[in-house]
C-alpha cells in the first residue's frame, strides 16, 4: 500500500451506519463482491458506486461505520476503490475491520472544513492531510506501530502472506 | 492504583498489570461467529493457511441470521460453515437452535471474568454475567481461530448508575432506551460502559442482558456489571459452572473517564424513533402512530420475561385487523419453555406468527420483510433506515410491553392502558 494517497472528496455526514454503507439483505443474499459493491452506500446515494471514481476519499463527520460488525462494509468500499476514509471518528469495529483489509482510516477532526470534491493529499505515515483546492493543511495522529505494520502490509491476510504468521 | 472489572480481565488474559490506553495481546477464552460473518472468517483463515483451530472447544458456530435459509447462495454459504465447523471440530449450532448470543450463554461458552469476542456486535450482550465481551469482524476472527489470541486496546470505562424502582409495565428496554437517548450513537466509542445502581442490582439476569446488548449502539466496547449472587443462580440452572476466581468487582479508586446517573422511578416507557437509536422519545410524543407489524424477539428482548410481559397483554386479545406481528423465542431452551407455559398459545390465540428461534426479521433477511410507507414497531436493537429489508419503511424500537399493546391496538400504545390481570 502506498503511503501517499491523493484523491477527491466524497463527502457524508454523521453516524454513517453499516446498513447504508451495505444493507443487510444484500449482505445475506450477495457472496459475490463484484455484485455485492454495487450496493455500496446505496442507502444514501444510489448512484454512488456509477458516479464514484477509483481513488476517491470519504469524508465523514462522527460515527462513521457504526452499527453491525460486518466486514462487508468496508470491504466493498475497498473493493469499489476508496483510498482511504477520513472522519472525525469512527466505530470501533468498523476502523479494526479495515485496517484488517489494508483500508486506510483517519481519524482528524478537521475533517468538516473539507468539502466535497476538494482534492486531497494525505501523507499516511507524516500524519498529514493536504486540501490542495483550499490550500490548507490538517494534521492526524499517525498510526501506533502495532496497527501501521497490519496496515501498510495491505491488511491482516497480506501481513501473513508476507511473513508467514500472525503479527502475535 | 486501583482498577475496574474490565482492567482486571484484560489483565488476567494478556498476563499483565494493564489499564485503559495500553495495548495488548491477549488470550481469549472463547469465540463466535454466525451465518451473516463466518465465511468471510473461513474464507480468511484458509487464505492465511490456517491449518487448524487453535482449540476448537472454544469456537462456536451458529446459524441463525437467515434460518432457515431464504435462498440459494445462501444455502451455500450455510454450507460451507456447516462442512468447516465439522471438518475442525468446531461447536456448530444449526439452524433452529437460537440466537448465537443467548446459545453461547446456554452452553456455558460465556462466564464471569473471561475475555469472549465474536464477529457480532452485539456480543457485547455477555457483558451482564460480569464477562468482557465484545464484537470484532471476520479477519480478526479468523486470526483468533489459528492463535487463540487477538490484539486489544484497553477501554476506559464510563461508569453509569441507575437508581429507583421501576414503575409497572416500564422495563429494562425502556431504561437502556432511555440512556442511550441521553448518551447517543457514539457517546461512549471505544469504552466499556459499568452500569450500576440499585436499579440494576434488583433487575433479573435476562434484565441486565437487554442492558449490555445495548451498549454498542452507544458506540461502547462492552456493557459490564459486576457478577452477584443473581448471576451464579442464572448460570448454575443451566448447568454452568462458575469458577469463583471469575467474580471480579471494580476497586473503589479504579478510574472512570465519566460517571453519569439516572433515577429511573419516574420513567414512562421509552421508544426510538427512525432511524436512529439514540432518536428516543417517551411514549406520550408518539403514541397514536399507525403501525402495519409488530416484532417481539431478538437477542435484545426474546427472552422468557420477555415472552412472559407480552403473553400477559396478549392474553384474551386480538391483535388488530391488518397487523401482524410476528414473535420469536430466542432459543430452542426458551421455545420449550414458552410452550410449557402456555404462552405460544396466547400468541397464537391473538393471532400472531410464530417463527422458529433465530434473528428473525431483525437483519432484514427474511420472516418479515417490510413494504416502503409501512411501519415496524419492534423489540430489536437497531432501526437504522432499510434495516428490515425496506429503504422506504420505519422501524420504532420499545419494550416487549409496548409492542404487544400496539400491536392489538394497531397504533404505537402506552402498555399502561391496557388493563392486565395480576
Amino acid at each position: 500500500m502506498s503511503k501517499l494517497i491523493e484523491g477527491r472528496a466524497w463527502k457524508f455526514g454523521d453516524d454513517v451506519n453499516t446498513d447504508l454503507i451495505i444493507p443487510g439483505k444484500y449482505k445475506l443474499s450477495i457472496t459475490d463482491l463484484d455484485e455485492l459493491s454495487k450496493h455500496a452506500m446505496e442507502g444514501i446515494d444510489p448512484e454512488f458506486t456509477v458516479k464514484f471514481r477509483k481513488g476517491d476519499i470519504i469524508v465523514a463527520g462522527k460515527n462513521f461505520g457504526c452499527g453491525s460488525s460486518r466486514e462487508q462494509a468496508p470491504l466493498v468500499l475497498k473493493h469499489v476503490g476508496v483510498s482511504a476514509i477520513i472522519a472525525k471518528s469512527f466505530a470501533r469495529i468498523f476502523y479494526r475491520n479495515a485496517i484488517n483489509l489494508g483500508l486506510p482510516v483517519i481519524e482528524c477532526v478537521d475533517a468538516e472544513r473539507i468539502e466535497h470534491g476538494d482534492m486531497l493529499r494525505i501523507d499516511l505515515e507524516g500524519g498529514l492531510i493536504k486540501n490542495l483546492e483550499k490550500n490548507e493543511e490538517y494534521r492526524f495522529k499517525p498510526f501506533p506501530e502495532e496497527i501501521w505494520v497490519i496496515l501498510f502490509s495491505g491488511g491482516l491476510v497480506s501481513y501473513v502472506k508476507k511473513y508467514g504468521k500472525l503479527p502475535w | 492504583m486501583g482498577k475496574t472489572i474490565s482492567e482486571k480481565i484484560l489483565s488476567r488474559a494478556s498476563g499483565k498489570d494493564v489499564y485503559a490506553g495500553d495495548i495488548i495481546i491477549a488470550d481469549v477464552d472463547s469465540a463466535m461467529a454466525h451465518d451473516g460473518t463466518a465465511l468471510l472468517a473461513i474464507e480468511a483463515f484458509e487464505e492465511m493457511k490456517g491449518s487448524g483451530l487453535f482449540n476448537p472447544n472454544s469456537i462456536s458456530l451458529v446459524l441463525d441470521h437467515v434460518a432457515p435459509s431464504s435462498n440459494e447462495t445462501f444455502s451455500k454459504v450455510h454450507k460451507r460453515i456447516r462442512e468447516f465447523a465439522f471438518n475442525y471440530r468446531a461447536n456448530f449450532y444449526e439452524v433452529g437452535s437460537g440466537v448465537c448470543h443467548q446459545i453461547m450463554i446456554e452452553t456455558g461458552q460465556v462466564k464471569p471474568g473471561e475475555l469472549i469476542v465474536g464477529a457480532d456486535s452485539h456480543t457485547c450482550t455477555y457483558g451482564a454475567l460480569g464477562a468482557f465481551a465484545t464484537g470484532i469482524g471476520s479477519t480478526d476472527m479468523a486470526a483468533v481461530f489459528m492463535s487463540g489470541k487477538l490484539w486489544f486496546k484497553v477501554p476506559g470505562t464510563m461508569e453509569v448508575r441507575i437508581d429507583g424502582s421501576l414503575p409497572k409495565m416500564v422495563t429494562p428496554k425502556d431504561v437502556i432506551l432511555k440512556v442511550v437517548g441521553e448518551i447517543g450513537a457514539d457517546g461512549a466509542t471505544y469504552q466499556a460502559i459499568e452500569f450500576k445502581g440499585s436499579t440494576v442490582k434488583e433487575m433479573s439476569v435476562e434484565g441486565r442482558l437487554t442492558l449490555c446488548n445495548m451498549a454498542v449502539e452507544m458506540g461502547a466496547k462492552t456493557g459490564i456489571i459486576e457478577p452477584d449472587e443473581k448471576t451464579i443462580k442464572y448460570l448454575e440452572d443451566m448447568n454452568v459452572d462458575v469458577d469463583p476466581q471469575g467474580i471480579l468487582k471494580s476497586d473503589p479508586d479504579a478510574k472512570y473517564t465519566a460517571k453519569l446517573q439516572f433515577d429511573m422511578s419516574d420513567l414512562e416507557p421509552q421508544v426510538a424513533c427512525p432511524h436512529s437509536v439514540d432518536n428516543v422519545k417517551p411514549i406520550s410524543k408518539v403514541e397514536g402512530t399507525p403501525i402495519n407489524q409488530a416484532f417481539l424477539g431478538s437477542c435484545t428482548n426474546g427472552r422468557i420475561e420477555d415472552l412472559r410481559l407480552a403473553a400477559k397483554i396478549l392474553d384474551g386479545r386480538k391483535v388488530k385487523r391488518g397487523v401482524r406481528m410476528i414473535v420469536i423465542p430466542i432459543s430452542r431452551r426458551i421455545y420449550l419453555q414458552a410452550l410449557k407455559e402456555g404462552l405460544i398459545e396466547t400468541f397464537i390465540d391473538a393471532g400472531c406468527v410464530v417463527c422458529n428461534p433465530g434473528c428473525g426479521p431483525c437483519v432484514g433477511a427474511h420472516q418479515g420483510i417490510l413494504a416502503p410507507g409501512e411501519v415496524c414497531v419492534s423489540t430489536s436493537n437497531r432501526n437504522f433506515k432499510g434495516r428490515m429489508g425496506c429503504m422506504d419503511a420505519e422501524i420504532y424500537l420499545a419494550s416487549p410491553a409496548t409492542v404487544a399493546a400496539s400491536a392489538i391496538e394497531g397504533e404505537i400504545t402506552d402498555p399502561r392502558r391496557l388493563k392486565v390481570d395480576e
